[in-house]
């Protein structure tokens, strides 16, 4: 069984795509926050994390010679956020709370981003063997 | 015409549809004083009508959306009419008719309008120091 260097960076590469996606989602939020009728959408990371590391279980290969298909799959559920107070207009963008989301979600993807830096450089000290 | 592709394209059409929103009010803020000598002729505010924009396929997870102004239409209102007999616009029976605009509506809408644009603009520019730093990774 060989081990991939894929494998070395752990789920902090996978967690790093996701934040990313939710940063999309958040950014989309605050940019339609004055569309009449926009929903404003979200996903749930931890949940998703765990969806997609499960999923990336269920398809370990048993051979060598099989294909391993990390992260592939259908896309994750997404749902609408309930708003504090809903406006005439139907829009439930909340900037308050989509800012927030999108403060707390950016600093996760840092400190998603300072694991796997460690990780790499902690994987090229033993490359290098020094 | 086809949604965003990246972040950014998000930015350039969300504070767009704000710009224009933005230029919108300034007219009608610029024509709030303005006189007709008939209902027609006289200055109707004007709104810009916002639409959502959507990357891909919407069930995705990090499909982007995007605002877009799709039209400036006029606001249904019916301008004032006033009796200034010796004003030179002044029609047969002495009246000129005002601009439907409302400053203070304008002005709310103003600010509102410049802090979407910020919002966006902040998001944007997180989202462009995020990617700088994943550029960078394992340096």
């Amino acid at each position: 069984m060989t081990t991939g260097l894929r494998e070395g960076l752990g789920v902090h590469a996978q967690a790093l795509v996701l934040r990313g996606q939710r940063n999309n989602l958040l950014a989309s939020n605050i940019a339609n926050a004055s569309v009449p009728g926009f929903k404003a959408r979200d996903f749930d990371f931890e949940t998703e994390l765990a969806r997609q590391t499960q999923l990336g279980a269920s398809l370990r290969t048993s051979s060598s010679q099989h294909v391993s298909t990390p992260g592939a799959g259908p896309a994750g559920q997404k749902a609408y956020r309930v708003p504090v107070m809903p406006s005439m207009d139907g829009n439930t963008v909340d900037m308050a709370v989509e800012q927030m989301e999108f403060a707390e979600n950016t600093v996760r993807y840092q400190t998603s981003l300072e694991l796997l830096n460690r990780r790499i450089s902690g994987l090229m000290t033993v490359i290098r063997g020094e | 015409m086809s949604g965003p592709n990246n972040i950014f394209d998000l930015g350039k059409m969300a504070m767009s549809a704000q710009m224009v929103r933005m230029n919108t009010l300034a007219s009608n803020i610029a024509n709030a004083g303005s006189v007709a000598s008939s209902p027609e002729e006289a200055y109707r505010a004007m709104r810009p009508v916002f639409e959502t924009e959507y990357s891909g396929r919407i069930g995705d997870l990090g499909t982007l959306a995007t605002s877009r102004a799709v039209d400036v239409v006029q606001l249904d209102r019916e301008p004032e009419s006033k009796f200034l007999p010796d004003h030179p616009l002044a029609d047969a029976d002495g009246f000129v008719y005002a601009s439907t605009v409302n400053v203070e509506e304008e002005m709310v809408e103003m600010l509102e309008a410049s802090r979407e644009y910020q919002n966006t603009l902040e998001a944007v520019s997180t989202m462009r120091t995020l990617m700088s730093r994943t550029v960078a990774m394992g340096k």
